[in-house]
C-alpha cells in the first residue's frame, strides 16, 4: 500500500515566543498539535474523530496548508511539503482541498457560484475560458446540483445546496487528496445522508482519498476505513474502523462510544461531573486523560504514554489500555 | 439588494428622501453654472458695494467689492461640493487601503499601520489640518489634501474592524485553496464585501467635510482671492457682519442647507444599507407576541398541564406570510417528558416560543389557537399574568447558554434575579438558594462558582447554570430548546442525564424539543414528530421508533448513522422540506414520500388515532400499527 500523505511529527504550537523587544518574559504557549504521525493509503478514507478543542481542525489546516506547522514533515505523493505551508497555497490547492464546515460561510456572499467554481480551474490550472464552461457542466452533475444555479448567489441556497457547492469548489482543483472538516455537521440529518452518499460516490469516480473530521462516531464509522481519535492534541488511538468499533483499547474511546446516544440504550451517567479538559495553558504531566480516566494508576499522572502497537494495525496511546 | 429596493427603503424615511431632493437641486445648480446667465463673479464694481438682496440687477445683492453675490454663491458652491467630494474620496481611498491591508494580514502589519493612524488621532483635528496648511502653504488643493489626510484614520478603523472579521472567514480559506494570491483576495473577496461599509461611511462623512474645507477657508488657508468657496465668501462677509450681514449670512445659509442635506441623505443611505437596520433589529420587539385570532378553540374536556390548541403561528414580513406553524395541538401531562423532533424550520422552536408569547414581535404573529396552562388560557390573558407565569410555573433553558447568560453579571447574581423576580427574598436568602441550586445541577466547587462570569465557565458548565435559573421556582413545565446541541457528546451525555434525574426528583414536566433521535429514545416518555409546521405522527417513545407510522419518521429514523451498524450506504430522503411561505395542499412530505398519491395532494390531512395513545397524519401508514 502506499501512502499519498504522510504526516511526520507535525507539531503547531499558538502563542509563545518573547514578550516587546525579545528580552521580557516567555509568552503562555498552547500545544495545540502534539507529533501527529499519520500515514492516508490512496483511496483511503480516514476518519478523525475528536471533541471541540482537541486539534482536529488545526491538524487539518496545517495539512492542506493554510497554518504552517512548528515542526515536523507534511509528505504529499512522496514530496515534503511543509515548508511550503502558509506561503505557497496554490501548491497544496492542486494535490488537496478542504470542504468546510460552515457550507454558506465557506462561499463568498458577493460571488456568483459560476465565479466561486471557476477561480480554481483559472489559477491553478489556467484552463482556457472555453474549457471551463464544458468542466463548470461536469462539477455540476458529478454534486447533482442544476445548471441555472450557476448565476445566482450563496444566501439562495439552503444548507445542503451550499455544501455541495463547496464539494464541487473543492473537486475543480482536481486534488488527490479532500480534507472534510466536520462536512455534515451543520446539515439536517435527511440532508446529511444525501450529502454523506455523494461523497461516497465521488469518492468512487474521482479516485479520491478522504481526510474525514467529525465529533459524531456513528457518522464516521458509516463513511470511514480507518480511524484517529484525537484528545488534547494528540492521537491517542488508531485502528481499523471495524476493530476500534468493536474493540476500542483507550478509554477515552470507549467514553466517547457510550456518550453517543443512541436509540435503545438507556440513559446511565457516564462519568463523573468535574469532566473537563485540562487547561492547555498549564498541561499535566503524563496522560492529559487520566483524569476523567476510570482505569489510571499512578503511572499516568507522571508520564505520558507513547502511541504504540498493540494487535495488528491497532495504536494505542494509554498505560493500561481497556480490555 | 437592486437598486430599485434601495430607492425604495431610501425614500421610506422621509427626511432622507427631503435631504436628497434638496441636494439634488443644488448639485443640478451648481452644475449648471457655466450655462446659466450668471454675472461675472470676478467683476469688481466698488461704487455698487453691499447692495442689499432684491436690488436691481444683482438679486442677492453685492458683497464688499461689489461683485454679484448670487453668481459668487452658486460658483463658491460648485467649488465647495467639488472639495468636499473629491476630499472624502481621498480619504475613503487611502482609509480604505490602510484598514484592509492591516484587517487583511493582522499581526505585526495591522499593529504598524494603526499605531500610525492612532498618532494622526492623537493630534485634534483642526490643529492637524493647520499643521499641514501650514508645511504645505495656502491654497485650495492644499486644503483638501490636509481634510483627507484628517479624516484617513476615520476611514482606516472602520474598514479595519469589518476586514478583521471576514479575513477569518472560510471563503478567504478557500479562495487561498483556489491558488488567490494575497492581493488577489483582498481585491475580489474583501473588497466587494468592504464597499457597503466605505459607502455608508463617506455619505456620512462628505458633510463633515465641507465643513471642514469651509472651515479652513475662512480663516484663509484654504481658496485665495478672487477665487471664493463658500468658506472664504463667509470669510470675507464677516468684516461687515454688522453693517450688511447678507454678505455673510449667505453664504451661511448656503452652507447649512449643503451640510444638512448631505447628513440627512447619509442617515438615510446607512439605513437602507446596513442589514442589520434592515431586518428590522433596531425596532424594539414587542414584549409578548401579537395576537391576531378570529376565535378561541373550546377549552378540552379533560384539560393537562399544557395543553397547545391548533396553535397558528406566522412571521409576516412585508406581504409575504410565513406560516411557521399550521395547527399544532398536544398537551403535556404533569411530570411528562415529551419529546418535540423536527429538522430544522420544521416549526418546534417556534412552537416552544409560542407558548409564553416570546416569538419576536414584529414580524412573528399568533394568527388562531390557543395555549393553556392548567386549563388557563394564556393568549388572551393580560400581560401581567403572563410574565408572572413566565421564569415561574413555565420556565425555558435554551440551546447556546453563552447568549442567554449576561455576559456582566456574575452567575450567582443571575440566578438570584431569577429567584427574586418572582419572590420578595432577602438577599442571603437567595444567595443560599442559589448555591443550592448550583450543587442540585452538580457544579463542582459551587460556593466558588458563584463568583464567575459566564465566560469563565465551560458549555457544559454554562448549560448547567442555565438548567440552576430554570429551576429557580420550583416551575411545572421546563422548555428545553435543543439544550445540549452546542455541547460535545460527552458533556451532552452528562447533561441529559442530569435533566433525567432532576424531572424524576422534583416530578417536573420537561417539553424537549431536538433534532436527534437517540436523545428523545434515551429521555422521553412521548414524542411528536414535526414536519413543515404540523405535528405528523405522536405517540409513546418506543412504540414510534419501534414502528414509525408515518412515511417521514420512518424514513427520517432510517437516516440517522447508529453506531454499531459498519461501513455503509446511507438511506437520504431526496429533496428539501417546502418553503412555509408555499406550502403545497393536502400532506407537505407528498412531493418527497415514494407512497404518495393523488389524494394526498389535495384537501386537509387530519391527524387521526391510530392505537392507543397513537395518532399519524397520514392516509397510508407504515405497517400494522392498528
Amino acid at each position: 500500500m502506499t501512502s499519498t500523505l504522510r504526516i511526520r511529527d507535525l507539531d503547531k504550537r499558538f502563542g509563545g515566543g518573547r514578550t516587546l523587544f525579545g528580552f521580557g518574559a516567555e509568552k503562555p504557549s498552547v500545544h495545540a498539535v502534539q507529533s501527529a504521525n499519520l500515514d492516508v493509503a490512496s483511496g483511503e478514507t480516514l476518519g478523525i474523530v475528536g471533541e471541540s478543542g482537541c486539534g482536529k481542525s488545526t491538524l487539518a489546516r496545517m495539512i492542506v496548508g493554510l497554518l504552517p506547522p512548528t515542526e515536523g514533515r507534511i509528505e504529499i505523493e512522496g514530496q515534503d511539503y511543509a515548508e511550503r505551508a502558509g506561503k505557497d497555497p496554490a501548491a497544496f490547492g492542486k494535490l488537496i482541498q478542504y470542504v468546510f464546515q460552515d457550507p454558506i460561510s465557506s462561499l463568498n456572499p458577493r460571488k456568483t457560484i459560476r465565479q466561486i467554481l471557476e477561480a480554481p480551474l483559472k489559477l491553478l490550472h489556467a484552463m482556457p475560458a472555453a474549457e471551463r464552461g464544458a468542466r463548470i457542466d461536469d462539477l455540476l452533475d458529478a454534486v447533482n446540483l442544476r445548471r441555472e444555479f450557476l448565476d445566482r448567489y450563496p444566501h439562495e441556497f439552503s444548507g445542503g445546496q451550499a455544501q455541495r457547492i463547496g464539494i464541487a469548489r473543492a473537486l475543480a482543483a482536481a486534488p488527490r487528496i479532500l480534507v472534510l472538516d466536520e462536512p455534515v455537521s451543520a446539515l439536517d440529518v435527511s440532508v446529511q445522508a444525501q450529502v454523506l452518499n455523494l461523497l461516497a460516490e465521488l469518492k468512487r469516480e474521482f479516485e479520491l482519498t478522504y481526510l474525514f473530521i467529525s465529533h459524531d462516531l456513528a457518522v464516521v464509522e458509516a463513511v470511514a476505513d480507518r480511524v484517529a481519535v484525537m484528545y488534547f492534541g494528540a492521537i491517542v488511538e488508531m485502528a481499523p474502523a471495524e476493530k476500534i468499533f468493536a474493540k476500542p483499547l483507550h478509554h477515552y474511546t470507549v467514553l466517547l462510544a457510550r456518550s453517543a446516544p443512541t436509540v435503545g440504550r438507556p440513559l446511565g451517567a457516564p462519568e463523573a461531573e468535574d469532566a473537563e479538559l485540562p487547561d492547555p495553558l498549564n498541561p499535566p504531566p503524563g496522560c492529559a486523560f487520566a483524569r476523567r480516566c476510570p482505569a489510571a494508576t499512578e503511572i499516568c499522572r507522571r508520564e505520558r504514554p507513547p502511541l504504540e502497537e498493540n494487535g495488528t494495525q491497532h495504536l494505542v496511546a494509554c498505560h493500561n489500555p481497556a480490555r | 439588494m437592486n437598486a430599485g429596493a434601495f430607492l425604495k427603503l431610501f425614500a421610506r424615511n422621509r427626511l432622507a428622501a427631503a435631504g436628497g431632493l434638496i441636494l439634488v437641486f443644488v448639485v443640478l445648480i451648481a452644475l449648471a453654472a457655466p450655462i446659466l446667465p450668471l454675472q461675472d463673479p470676478y467683476a469688481q464694481d466698488t461704487a455698487d458695494k453691499f447692495l442689499r438682496p432684491f436690488s436691481d440687477g444683482h438679486f442677492l445683492g453685492t458683497d464688499h467689492l461689489g461683485r454679484d453675490i448670487l453668481s459668487r454663491l452658486i460658483w463658491g458652491t460648485r467649488l465647495s461640493l467639488v472639495v468636499g467630494l473629491v476630499a472624502s474620496f481621498g480619504a475613503a481611498f487611502f482609509g480604505s487601503i490602510i484598514g484592509i491591508v492591516a484587517g487583511y494580514f493582522g499581526g505585526r502589519t495591522d499593529n504598524w499601520l494603526m499605531r500610525g493612524i492612532d498618532m494622526l488621532m492623537a493630534f485634534p483635528y483642526i490643529l492637524l489640518a493647520l499643521a499641514i496648511v501650514a508645511a504645505l502653504g495656502p491654497g485650495l488643493t492644499n486644503a483638501l489634501i490636509a481634510v483627507a489626510v484628517v479624516n484617513i484614520p476615520f476611514f482606516a478603523r472602520n474598514i479595519r474592524g469589518v476586514t478583521v472579521t471576514l479575513a477569518h472567514k472560510e471563503f478567504v480559506d478557500a479562495a487561498r485553496l483556489s491558488g488567490m494570491t494575497d492581493i488577489r483576495i483582498m481585491l475580489s473577496e474583501i473588497l466587494p464585501n468592504v464597499l457597503p461599509v466605505i459607502v455608508i461611511a463617506m455619505s456620512t462623512t462628505v458633510g463633515w467635510m465641507i465643513l471642514e474645507t469651509a472651515g479652513l477657508s475662512f480663516l484663509g488657508l484654504g481658496s485665495q482671492p478672487p477665487v471664493a468657496d463658500l468658506g472664504s465668501m463667509l470669510g470675507e462677509g464677516r468684516n461687515a457682519l454688522i453693517t450688511d450681514p447678507h454678505a455673510s449670512i449667505i453664504p451661511g445659509i448656503m452652507i447649512f442647507v449643503i451640510v444638512m442635506s448631505v447628513n440627512l441623505m447619509g442617515d438615510g443611505i446607512r439605513d437602507a444599507l446596513d442589514p442589520r437596520l434592515r431586518s428590522g433589529a433596531l425596532t424594539r420587539p414587542m414584549a409578548r407576541t401579537l395576537v391576531d385570532r378570529d376565535a378561541v378553540p373550546e377549552p378540552p374536556a379533560n384539560p393537562a398541564l399544557l395543553d397547545l390548541q391548533d396553535l397558528r403561528t406566522e412571521f409576516r414580513v412585508g406581504n409575504r406570510t410565513l406560516k411557521a406553524l399550521s395547527g399544532v395541538s398536544l398537551e403535556v401531562r404533569p411530570g411528562e417528558c415529551l419529546g418535540l423532533i423536527g429538522e430544522s424550520g420544521s416549526g418546534k422552536s417556534v412552537t416552544a416560543l409560542s407558548v409564553m408569547g416570546l416569538v419576536a414581535s414584529p414580524p412573528g404573529v399568533i394568527a388562531g389557537g390557543a395555549v393553556r396552562y392548567a386549563g388557563q388560557e394564556l393568549l388572551g390573558a393580560p400581560f401581567s399574568e403572563l410574565r408572572e407565569l413566565r421564569g415561574n410555573r413555565i420556565s425555558y433553558i435554551f440551546q447556546d447558554p453563552l447568549a442567554t447568560l449576561h455576559p456582566l453579571y456574575t452567575v450567582g447574581d443571575q440566578i438570584v434575579e431569577a429567584i427574586q423576580a418572582h419572590r420578595s427574598t432577602p438577599n442571603a436568602q437567595a444567595r443560599a438558594r442559589a448555591l443550592e441550586l448550583l450543587n442540585a445541577v452538580r457544579i463542582p466547587n459551587a460556593e466558588r462558582r458563584l463568583g464567575d462570569y459566564p465566560h469563565e465557565l465551560s458549555g457544559g458548565m454554562r448549560q448547567r447554570v442555565g438548567i440552576a435559573m430554570a429551576l429557580a421556582n420550583e416551575p411545572d413545565l421546563i422548555i428545553a430548546d435543543e439544550p445540549t446541541t452546542a455541547l460535545d457528546v460527552t458533556v451532552q451525555a452528562q447533561i441529559l442525564a442530569l435533566l433525567d434525574d432532576l424531572r424524576r426528583d422534583r416530578g417536573v414536566a420537561i417539553l424537549f424539543i431536538t433534532h436527534d433521535f437517540g436523545v428523545v429514545a434515551q429521555l422521553c416518555d412521548r414524542v411528536a414528530v414535526m414536519y413543515a409546521g404540523r405535528i405528523v405522527e405522536t405517540g409513546p417513545t418506543d412504540a414510534i421508533l419501534d414502528a414509525p407510522a408515518h412515511p417521514y419518521t420512518r424514513r427520517l429514523i432510517a437516516c440517522v448513522p447508529r453506531l454499531g451498524e459498519g461501513r455503509r450506504a446511507l438511506h437520504a430522503i431526496p429533496g428539501l422540506p417546502p418553503a412555509v411561505d408555499d406550502l403545497p395542499a393536502g400532506c407537505a412530505f407528498a412531493p418527497r414520500c415514494d407512497k404518495a398519491t393523488d389524494a394526498c395532494r389535495t384537501g386537509e390531512i387530519t391527524l387521526a388515532k391510530s392505537a392507543a395513545n397513537r395518532a399519524v397524519r397520514c392516509l397510508y401508514p407504515e405497517g400494522d400499527v392498528a
